[in-house]
Parts: structure tokens; C-alpha cells; sequence
């Protein structure tokens, strides 16, 4: 019996996985603005353009190298491709207070969550920190990377460019 | 038990898929009619965009909400493996490891579909690597979900992951680098009847290792954001106040004595926010719990933690204080290292990366401590003398912590086994102290350094184990980073540590021997980046010692990684010095060891 119930639900699941859509769309999770309200990320939109999502964290060096490195061109890129940064944290209570002021003294321009529970982390599969993701008008997500070497945001800006103009990407 | 268990879930993850699978057949021609139907209102959309691309109004008109992750049935997840391959070397203490080549892995499938989501965790320890606990030992699943998401309320069975607040009487977590994971095993719901008004409420057993624990975990926790709730027009300022209850059971089979089987634990916390400032403060108090943590003493816990932050373009100020005391909750009494912790007590001294900053690196202490930490940023503004072109980052962070101000009763006059009593505000021994300085500067589009000065004060008796001095290191690291092309880049690591002993706690016998942490370190990397996709590095740490008891080693590494896309393998050839490893506050040991690493990780 648990042979035949095993081998079934083999079959059932390779057949419908030709069903199964490639494309993912940012799942919706509820996390927190800085200022503690919640926040569904289902409702994560930039009306048709381009979205950047980036999981970083205080204690984490080439995130914030990351952020930083972006944040330099960053008003440049909203006015060619109207691309909006998210940035997600996944500091835990030990430094989920430091959040907002490293954001502000960084001077990011960004919208930051935070994900103290990492829920958002783990429905996104992010293994670890930094995990970037690019999203396109219609809420797909189309191309990720994990970690940072300098120079990773020209190619993100590229990329970022192919989906303002409703290009695919060619590396998914 | 798992092999029963894995036909069951793959049936219903495929019985859902089944169902949606009809339905898409069934409305075939359905389908169709909307795709041409959503194909004409994309282009009517594309059309609008670029009007307002025109227009001068980019991204200005907002679009409604998409509904959340609509869209067909996904299957999703992630994975990691770790492989490593030991050579004796007993110059640096690496002895030899049995099986030659140890390993470590996980798999992450998730199956989605709307607000439905399943999931389960593949994990092999075979066996586990040198510095986890042994007892990650073969392959299993021991984590496997499915919830169900509606408007107001969210219902998951089998393992969740949760934290009240800030974790201080209940943090279920996951930190798969140091192979911690109290997870929990039951049902949970979250409920949102009105907005600003979320409540959460769960029964579950925990985590440990491929096993669950003894005690039955029952919370319940609720919150108010007071001005969503009730003064929705007010944005500047935000307050949230909210409380728990959590209580957990053991049998007790004590032979010698009566324990509590039902120990509750209870809190609150109140947020407050106003533009820049934000104040933080949560208390726990936590009725008996003999347990192995306190050699078995019936005194009440409790602790409290408080922080404030004020942030302004271009500057920030934290301080944070935190008091606990017989704190320690687990759902197994007898439990001891990290396993089964329904709680977490926060660590609030500065997490280090730079390797010899982290040499000597705090934990929290579950017996008791009295922690302050305060850290001020600064940006020196672009184009003042200081700041340059660019600009420059200081930060100043200094933390310390001290046992509790105790005094031990009596036995003979502590028939309740109260155990000792303590202060509220007094200090008892220094454990660590850290005042560290870090200038942050780029010079040119070429050119960024940074440079970092720390001194810290560890008691090692206390945060590892007794018989050992107390240790004074002051540290030093330049890390400077040269682009050579746009993605072509040169970093260099340089580190250094002092360090002096203060053995005056230890007997005279002890205070004789000699002791490995009178090393100074020297510490050189050196790290290629090629383009996106490469890298590789040179590191070398070396150990002066003073006393000819221990010699001085070299511990070269050499790595070279590969990443594209979400997928990363680094290889890495070398010797690794024994040490402390943390995440978040959360430490383990690794002992030295010399060979080949491999790690592959991956999401899909």
C-alpha cells in the first residue's frame, strides 16, 4: 500500500509539473515598515516599472557595500528606467534598532522593510545575505543574484534597462 | 517514521496539484478567452505607460495592488552542501577525523500555489562536520509545512518558524551556519480582525536535532498599533504596544524534586515612534523553572530590555540596555548548549565580520547579565574638508557587559531553593567590554578604505569555561579596496591584535601555566574580484607566541569562488585556525582543521 501510494503520487507530481509556471511572482509574506507598521509584501508594486528587491542586513559588509554602490547612481537609474529599491533586513532583535539609522546616515533613498522573522527570506529561498532580485512590471521575478563583487551593479543596471524596456533578460 | 511520512505529504502536495490541474483543464477554453483578453490589456497598458513615459510621469500613475502571488501552481526552494575533506595536522590541533570527509546538506521544496503554500526541508549530516553537534547524524525531513493565507488570518500546521516581540519569551528561529534550529511542530494561527490589531496564537513541540523535545510549547500574543487602529491620520508618530503568554509542560519524574510541569512566562512591550526617534522597551518575567541552566532552583526570571535610536539624514545614535536573570527557557529542563531554547536574550555588543575583531566574541549569558551598548554614525558631508568628493563614514559603537550584583543564600536557611538573590541596578564581574572606531572613506571612483581600531576585554572563564584569564586585545584593520577595471577589483586585508592576560582570579598554579591566548596575531588577505562571476583569495593568519610551550603556525587558506546568478560554489584549500563562530549572538566552536572545502549553494 505505501508502495503504490508513493508511486502514485509520483506520477501525479511529474504530471503536474508540466502545469507548473516557471515565472515566479514576489509572494506575499507580511513583514514591517521602519516604523513598525505591518506590511503585506504582496502589495509590492511600482506602477508597471521596474522593482530591485534586496535582502541585506546591518552586520553585513558587501550588502551594504552593495547598497551603497547603487545608491551613488541610484537617482540616475529612477529617471531613465523609473526603477524603485527595496531593501529588506534581516536583522534580528540584536540590531533591528540600528536599521533606521544606519538607512539614514547611509543616506539611502530606499523603501526598507524588515523581516525579523525571515519570512520574506524564506518564502524568496534566500539562502544567505546579499541576495538581490529584480522584478519586472508585471510582478514577475526575472533574475537574481547572491552576493556582491564590485562592479555587480553595472550588470544589475543592465538588466534593470532590458526590463524598463520589456526586454527578457537573458540570464535567468 | 520519515519514510511514512514523505508518501503522505507528496500525496496531498500532489492531490492540490491535482485539483488546480482539472480545473485548468476544465476551463481550457476559459483560459484562452482571458489570455487573448489580458494580451489586449497589456498592450493597452504598455500603451498607457508610455504615455506617461512621455508625459514626463514616470512612474507616477500607481496601479493597484496585484493580487499576491496569483498566477499558476510554483515549486520553489533552495539548497546548500558542504563537503570537506580533513588531513591530520597536528601542529594546529587538527586530529584525524574517521570518515576522512564529512558533509553537510539541505534542501529547501516549496510548492505555492495563490495563498496556498507546502513545503518540506531535506537535511543529510553524513555525517555532520567537524564544530556541528554530532548529533545531526544521517538524512531526514524534519521540516515540513502547509498554509493556508486568507484576508484576515493565516493557519499553518507542521513547522513554523516565530518570534513574539523581541524574542524574549518566545523565537523559534533557524541559523543553518551554526546548525541551530528550535523550530516548531504544531498548529499556529494568525488572526487581524481589525487593521493594527494582529493576534497570533500557536501549540507546538520543538526541534531537536533529527528528534522534538519533551515539552509541550503553548503561546499566545497579541498587538496593537494604537494609532492604524484608531487614529489613522496621524503618520509622524507611531505607537504599538503589545503582550504574550507563553507557557510550556514537562512531566516531572524527578525522584528528588516536586518541579512546576506547567512554567508560564509573560511580557509586554511598548514602541514608540516620531519621525527619527524610536524607543523600544520589552519586559519578560518567567515563574519558576529548576532546570539544568540554574542547577535546579526554584527563583522566578525576568528581564527587560530598552532601546532608543535617534536618526537624522547623515547621522544616528543608539543606546540600548539589557537586563536578564535566570532567563534561560527551554522545553526540556535537563536540555544544555543551545538545544531547545523557546526563548532568546539578545546580544547587544557589536557583531564583528573583520576575523580578528571577532576573535574573542560575546554570547549572551543564560544565567544572568547586565548589558549597555551605544553607537553613534556620522557621515562627513561631500565636499567639506574632511569628507571629499565622497564623503566619510565614522562610527563609534561601544558595549559592555557584567554579571549580575548576586548574593547567595544559606542552603540551610533556603528550604524554597531560592538559590541567590540579586539587585536590580547592582553589577557584579566585568565579562566584556568592546570600544572599537570605524572611518569608512572613498578617495577616488577607484579607490575606498576602510579602517578600524577595537579594544576589548573578555572573560574567559565565564564565557567559555573556568581556569582561564581574562584577556585584553586591542585590535587593529585596514581593508582597502582598489578597482582596477569596472569589475575588476583588488582587496586587501590587513590585521593585527595585541593582546595581554590578567590572571589575577586564577590560582597561582593556573596563573603559572602558560596560556595559548598570550598570542598576538597577524592577519594578511588578499581577494581578486573578475567580473561578476569570480573571485579568489589568499589568506594567511599567523600566531606570535611568546612562551616556546606553543609554536607559532601560519594558517594559509586559499579559495576561489564562482557565482552566477543565484547559485555560488566556493572551493577552498587551507588550514583553519580553531575558533568561535557566531550568528546573532548564537555561538559554536570549531576546532582546527586542515584540507578541502567545497560549498554549492543555490535557489531555484
Amino acid at each position: 500500500m505505501k508502495k503504490f501510494i508513493l508511486a502514485l503520487s509520483a506520477i501525479v507530481v511529474l504530471a503536474s509539473a508540466t502545469i507548473i509556471q516557471t515565472t515566479r511572482k514576489i509572494p506575499a509574506v507580511d513583514i514591517k515598515t521602519m516604523d513598525g507598521k505591518a506590511f503585506n509584501t504582496g502589495k509590492i508594486t511600482n506602477g508597471g516599472k521596474p522593482i530591485i528587491i534586496s535582502f541585506w542586513a546591518t552586520w553585513c559588509k558587501p550588502c551594504k557595500k552593495e547598497l551603497d554602490a547603487i545608491n551613488e547612481e541610484y537617482a540616475t537609474w529612477k529617471k531613465e528606467t523609473g526603477v524603485k529599491l527595496i531593501a529588506i533586513s534581516i536583522d534580528d532583535s540584536k540590531s533591528a534598532s540600528k536599521v533606521p539609522g544606519d538607512v539614514k546616515a547611509k543616506g539611502w533613498e530606499y523603501e526598507v522593510y524588515i523581516d525579523q522573522n525571515q519570512d520574506f527570506k524564506r518564502a524568496m529561498n534566500v539562502n544567505n545575505v546579499p541576495h538581490t532580485f529584480l522584478v519586472n512590471g508585471k510582478g514577475e521575478i526575472v533574475w537574481q543574484h547572491n552576493s556582491y563583487n564590485e562592479g555587480d551593479e553595472d550588470k544589475l543596471y543592465e538588466a534593470v534597462k532590458k526590463v524598463a524596456k520589456g526586454q527578457k533578460v537573458s540570464e535567468k | 517514521m520519515i519514510a511514512k511520512k514523505l508518501p503522505l505529504l507528496l500525496l496531498a502536495l500532489s492531490l492540490t496539484t491535482y485539483s488546480f490541474s482539472q480545473d485548468i483543464i476544465l476551463a481550457d477554453s476559459i483560459a484562452a478567452a482571458k489570455a487573448a483578453a489580458q494580451a489586449a490589456a497589456m498592450a493597452d497598458s504598455i500603451a498607457a505607460a508610455e504615455a506617461a513615459a512621455a508625459s514626463g510621469a514616470a512612474g507616477a500613475t500607481e496601479n493597484p495592488a496585484p493580487e499576491p502571488s496569483s498566477g499558476g501552481p510554483q515549486i520553489h526552494g533552495n539548497f546548500q552542501t558542504d563537503v570537506q575533506y580533513y588531513n591530520v595536522d597536528s601542529a594546529i590541533g587538527a586530529f584525524p577525523v574517521p570518515e576522512k570527509m564529512l558533509m553537510n546538506g539541505f534542501a529547501n521544496i516549496n510548492y505555492s500555489y495563490g495563498a496556498f503554500n507546502a513545503g518540506i526541508r531535506y537535511e543529510s549530516y553524513l555525517n555532520a562536520l567537524q564544530g556541528f553537534d554530532p548529533k545531526y547524524k544521517g538524512t531526514g525531513i524534519p521540516y515540513r509545512f502547509a498554509s493556508y493565507k486568507w484576508e484576515e488570518m493565516e493557519v499553518t500546521i507542521g513547522n513554523f518558524y516565530e518570534q513574539f516581540g523581541s524574542g524574549l519569551i518566545l523565537r523559534a528561529y533557524e541559523e543553518r551556519g551554526l546548525g541551530y534550529d528550535n523550530a516548531l511542530d504544531g498548529f499556529r494561527v494568525k488572526y487581524s480582525p481589525y487593521k493594527g490589531i494582529y493576534f497570533k496564537g500557536l501549540v507546538g513541540k520543538q526541534r531537536s536535532f533529527f528528534s522534538q523535545g519533551p515539552g509541550v510549547v503553548r503561546g499566545f500574543d497579541g498587538e496593537l498599533n494604537v494609532m492604524e487602529a484608531f487614529f489613522d491620520s496621524i503618520k509622524k508618530t507611531q505607537i504599538i504596544v503589545g503582550g504574550s503568554f507563553v507557557s510550556k509542560f514537562q512531566s516531572d519524574q524527578d525522584p528528588i524534586y516536586v518541579l512546576p510541569e506547567n512554567v508560564g512566562c509573560y511580557g509586554g512591550r511598548i514602541n514608540v515612534i516620531h519621525g527619527g526617534f524610536n524607543l523600544y522597551g520589552e519586559y519578560a518575567y518567567k515563574i519558576n523553572d529548576p532546570s539544568n541552566d540554574n542547577n535546579f532552583i526554584y527563583k522566578n526570571g525576568e528581564a527587560l530590555f530598552v532601546t532608543a535610536s535617534i536618526a537624522a539624514k547623515g547621522f544616528a545614535f543608539t543606546l540600548s540596555g539589557k537586563r536578564s536573570d535566570n532567563m534561560s527557557y527551554r522545553s526540556d529542563r535537563t536540555a544544555t548548549i543551545s538545544s531547545l531554547f523557546i526563548n532568546y536574550v539578545p546580544t547587544i555588543s557589536k557583531a564583528h565580520t573583520y576575523g580578528l575583531m571577532a576573535f574573542y566574541p560575546y554570547a549572551s549569558q543564560p544565567v544572568g547579565e547586565m548589558c549597555f551598548a551605544s553607537e553613534l554614525q556620522y557621515k562627513v558631508p561631500k565636499g567639506s574638508a574632511i569628507g571629499g568628493k565622497y564623503g566619510m563614514d565614522i562610527l563609534l559603537n561601544f558595549s559592555t557587559a557584567y554579571g549580575l550584583d548576586t548574593t547567595r543564600l544559606n542552603p540551610a536557611e533556603d528550604s524554597a531553593r531560592i538559590g541567590y538573590t540579586s539587585e536590580f541596578f547592582g553589577m557584579g564581574n566585568k565579562y566584556f567590554e568592546d570600544i572599537n572606531i570605524e572611518i569608512q572613506k572613498k578617495f577616488s571612483k577607484k579607490l575606498k578604505a576602510t579602517l578600524v581600531l577595537s579594544n576589548q576585554f573578555y572573560n574567559k572563564s565565564v564565557i567559555q569555561k573556568p581556569g582561564y584569564p581574562n584577556i585584553m586585545s586591542s585590535i587593529g584593520v585596514l581593508d582597502i579596496t582598489y578597482k582596477i577595471r569596472p569589475d575588476k577589483a583588488i582587496r586587501v586585508e590587513l590585521q593585527g591584535m595585541l593582546t595581554k592576560l590578567d590572571e589575577s582570579h586564577l590560582d597561582s598554579a593556573l596563573q603559572e601555566e602558560p596560556h595559548e591566548d598570550a598570542s598576538d596575531w597577524a592577519y594578511a588577505l588578499v581577494e581578486y574580484t573578475h567580473g561578476e562571476h569570480w573571485f579568489v583569495a589568499a589568506l594567511d593568519q599567523y600566531n606570535m607566541n611568546p612562551d616556546s610551550s606553543f609554536k607559532s603556525i601560519h594558517y594559509p587558506t586559499f579559495t576561489v569562488g564562482y557565482v552566477k546568478n543565484a547559485t555560488r560554489i566556493t572551493l577552498s584549500y587551507g588550514k583553519q585556525r580553531a575558533g568561535i563562530f557566531c550568528v546573532g549572538g548564537v555561538c559554536r566552536t570549531i576546532p582546527a582543521s586542515n584540507g578541502i572545502a567545497l560549498t554549492i549553494t543555490s535557489s531555484f
